[in-house]
């Protein structure tokens, strides 16, 4: 498990690593249905989305059908099914960011990214996505990129802030 | 027992029946939608709210549980609203187009329509879903018509254990499929089809073969022969109105001659075959095990017509006659498909001999010959695709429908039904014996079976009632039976002192059960029988809505009045089998038979 403890340098092993890891894990949760969900968690982690793929060796190993396991998958906004940019850009939605402008810096990234909520840049570069309330509201507008909070954002700043990326 | 009232009607109910229950035995009706008797329980469409005195919301009768004092109103004016209002929402993802949906006049959300009578439609909007999966052979799933009801996922997942629909996404985007990729013809569906006989409306339906049919009978160049399964005589009945448990084998075959079919043939012939062929291979197996266990040796095995082998013989061996089953085994235990009965289904051994011994007595050409097989199946159409079930380039069989098809096609043909009269099949592959009556029956095949083995053994009867293992019929999961030899024919006679175990379940969880003690070395059984849907064929995927444990229960007494109406009830003494054997096929497992009558399997993957 220590591969998966604090920095995650799942993205640099080989696809035959992440399959053997992702196995690991399936055995150390005893195949159990009832941690379907948990097993997902760290699949996702290890592979950065849920290809049918990988839930196609989720059920095989776990003995389910394909169908069970795919309906945990699909259900959850969490769970993502399509591979994620190297870098997610998140824009907080929450009541104070949308009255400060949330709104107007979400359909800025739509148009210099060139892509919808939920969708990733051809190139896997970016990634969309909205939040709701960070409890930064004191820094509204906020948007954060893979963990980073840039506040007080406006849509003229949108540009060169993807720059540094 | 619990006293409660409903609609100021005090009434009595054992504890744990449902408000809608104890309503129902006291002939207070509560409409409901996706309830289904002993099967689906969920409260998820919220149709049969009730109101209860002191409780703050409305009950979903079909879930909650009768409690002393309760006192019910079913008819409110709050019922009422919330009831039209849950309806209403429905229609608004529907597509309401009931004139060319092919459940019109047969749809349960059509009926409760009726009596909920909604005159306005309120909340017009986006449809959730519009997707129309066409890519299995058997079964079509039109999501634009699903209402969510899960009853087809309880009975995949609950009932035959296999779980291939389950829902998918959420809100307003949830669905019910094999995965959210997946469409049913790659996924490792068994195509039983028991999803369709559940589903209230028409979002999972039998693949239609009617059209083709009806192009077959209409090309002046075809020969078109049909045949019927044991199941259909007992079932089709109820789709003109008749009670469960109708026999209408005369009716059927006349019908049949007047949709202009060439020839009316009937799967029991080949049901009595099967008996002939997997009755000789399963006595092949035995020998071969009591020949390697040292108990015969070379010569006797020979001398009863048996080659020894040097692989090992597989025991227990499995019927089958299930495509449904078949596939199952294929998908789900491949490493354990030797144990299966090598002969082809009753009605592939037919289409193969009407393309083969009857082509040649009719001096034709096989390519004219069309052969439609009307099953209780669904992964019947399945069964006719497979590269197997092909003999000098032609198909076996062209087109399987369902009983519910041919009801459709009888009425389409603007026939009568009810006025016909008794037909006869016809010769020379129509003739059968009780026995083949009885496949269409949960335990018929391997009753069936016991009737001949046993008699060829020992030169007497089966030594039960009337013929009738009746530890092995019924709808019970799991049956099992024991057979000593005793007092065997000279010839057979290292057999004295033998028992013979077997085993018969319908629906794929009870096959699961007894493969599972196959694959852990721990079967006691010589001879399992396995149907893949829960009751045998006479509930199958293919057969009229509705179908419950009191519908079976009849179709099956209809199944056992057939057969012990005939004077012939046992297979090898159906004088046509055997002057086919005399006239073309030389001897059970010959040289023939193999060709025509036996088949192989193909391992095939979970997912």
């Amino acid at each position: 498990m220590s591969q998966l403890d604090h920095e995650c340098r799942c993205l640099e092993l080989s696809e035959e690593d992440k399959y053997a890891l992702l196995a690991e894990i399936i055995e150390e949760y005893e195949k159990k249905e009832s941690n379907l969900i948990q097993i997902l968690h760290m699949a996702q982690t290890i592979f950065g989305f849920l290809s049918f793929e990988v839930q196609k060796f989720i059920a095989e190993q776990m003995e389910l059908p394909i169908s069970k396991v795919s309906g945990v998958v699909t259900f959850y906004s969490y769970f993502s099914t399509k591979p994620k940019g190297k870098y997610t850009v998140k824009v907080c939605l929450g009541t104070a960011c949308y009255v400060r402008g949330g709104k107007k810096i979400l359909e800025k990234l739509k148009e210099n990214l060139g892509i919808d909520v939920g969708e990733t840049t051809k190139d896997l570069k970016f990634s969309l996505e909205v939040m709701r309330c960070l409890g930064a509201c004191g820094l509204s507008p906020v948007i954060s990129i893979n963990g980073k909070i840039y506040k007080r954002v406006n849509a003229n700043k949108i540009q060169q802030i993807l720059k540094t990326y | 027992m619990i006293n409660l009232t409903i609609n100021g009607k005090n009434i009595s109910a054992e504890e744990g029946t449902t408000i809608l229950e104890a309503a129902k035995q006291n002939n207070i009706l509560i409409p409901s939608l996706c309830y289904l008797e002993d099967v689906h329980k969920i409260g998820s469409c919220r149709v049969c709210v009730v109101e209860q005195e002191g409780a703050k919301n409305l009950q979903a009768s079909c879930i909650t549980a009768v409690s002393e004092g309760m006192v019910i109103h079913t008819n409110t004016d709050r019922v009422r609203k919330a009831r039209k209002v849950l309806y209403e929402l429905m229609l608004s993802d529907h597509p309401n187009d009931c004139l060319k949906c092919l459940r019109n006049q047969n749809c349960e959300f059509q009926k409760l329509g009726e009596m909920i009578q909604v005159d306005e439609s309120r909340f017009e909007g986006a449809k959730s879903k519009d997707y129309i999966d066409e890519t299995s052979p058997s079964i079509v799933r039109d999501n634009s018509k699903c209402i969510l009801c899960k009853r087809c996922v309880t009975i995949c997942n609950e009932v035959q254990g296999v779980g291939i629909l389950n829902p998918q996404f959420r809100g307003f985007s949830t669905e019910v499929s094999p995965g959210s990729e997946l469409p049913l013809g790659s996924a490792a569906c068994t195509y039983c089809g028991q999803c369709t006989t559940v589903c209230p409306v028409g979002a999972l339906q039998e693949k239609d073969s009617t059209k083709t049919v009806w192009e077959a009978l209409l090309d002046p160049n075809k020969t078109v022969i049909v045949q019927t399964a044991p199941a259909i005589r007992i079932a089709l009945g109820e789709e003109f109105g008749y009670e469960a448990g109708t026999i209408v084998t005369g009716k059927m075959v006349s019908a049949l001659k007047e949709m202009n079919f060439d020839y009316v043939f009937d799967t029991n012939f080949t049901a009595d075959l099967t008996i002939m062929e997997e009755g000789t291979e399963f006595l092949g197996r035995l020998l071969s095990y009591l020949h390697s266990q040292k108990v015969i040796d070379a010569g006797q095995l020979k001398s009863l017509g048996f080659e020894p082998s040097d692989s090992a013989p597989v025991l227990p061996m499995i019927t089958s006659c299930s495509p449904g089953w078949i596939k199952y085994i294929e998908h789900y235990y491949p490493e354990e498909t030797p144990h299966l009965s090598s002969c082809k289904s009753p009605h592939m051994m037919l289409g193969a001999l009407c393309k083969s011994y009857f082509a040649e007595k009719l001096r034709m050409d096989p390519k004219n010959i069309f052969v439609v097989s009307i099953m209780p199946c669904t992964a019947k159409k399945y069964e006719i695709t497979r590269p197997e079930m092909v003999n000098n380039g032609v198909p076996n069989v062209d087109a399987v429908l369902t009983t519910r098809e041919l009801a459709k096609m009888i009425k389409n043909a603007g026939i009568d039904f009810a006025s016909l009269t008794d037909g006869v099949m016809d010769n020379p592959l129509g003739l059968s014996s009780g026995a083949a009556d009885i496949f269409g029956a949960p335990g018929g095949v391997m009753e069936a079976a016991l009737r001949t083995v046993y008699e060829i053994i020992t030169g007497r009867e089966l030594p039960f009632e009337k013929l009738h293992v009746t530890p092995i019929q019924g709808l019970e999961r799991i049956k099992t039976a024991e057979l000593t030899v005793e007092d065997a024919k000279e010839e057979w006679k290292f057999l004295n002192g033998v028992t013979v175990k077997v085993a018969t379940t319908s629906g794929l969880k009870g096959a699961s059960i007894l493969v599972e003690e196959i694959r852990k070395g721990e079967s006691p059984y010589h001879f399992i029988e396995v149907m893949g849907c829960p009751g045998g064929c006479i509930s199958g995927g293919g057969q009229p809505r509705p179908t419950n444990d009191e519908i079976r229960k009849k179709r099956i007494a209809a199944i056992y009045a057939e057969d012990e109406g005939k004077v012939l009830r046992k297979s090898h003494e159906n004088p046509d089998i055997v002057s086919l054997y005399e006239a073309y096929l030389e001897k059970p497992l010959g040289h023939r038979s193999h060709e025509l009558l036996h088949t192989h399997y193909t391992k095939r993957k979970k997912i």
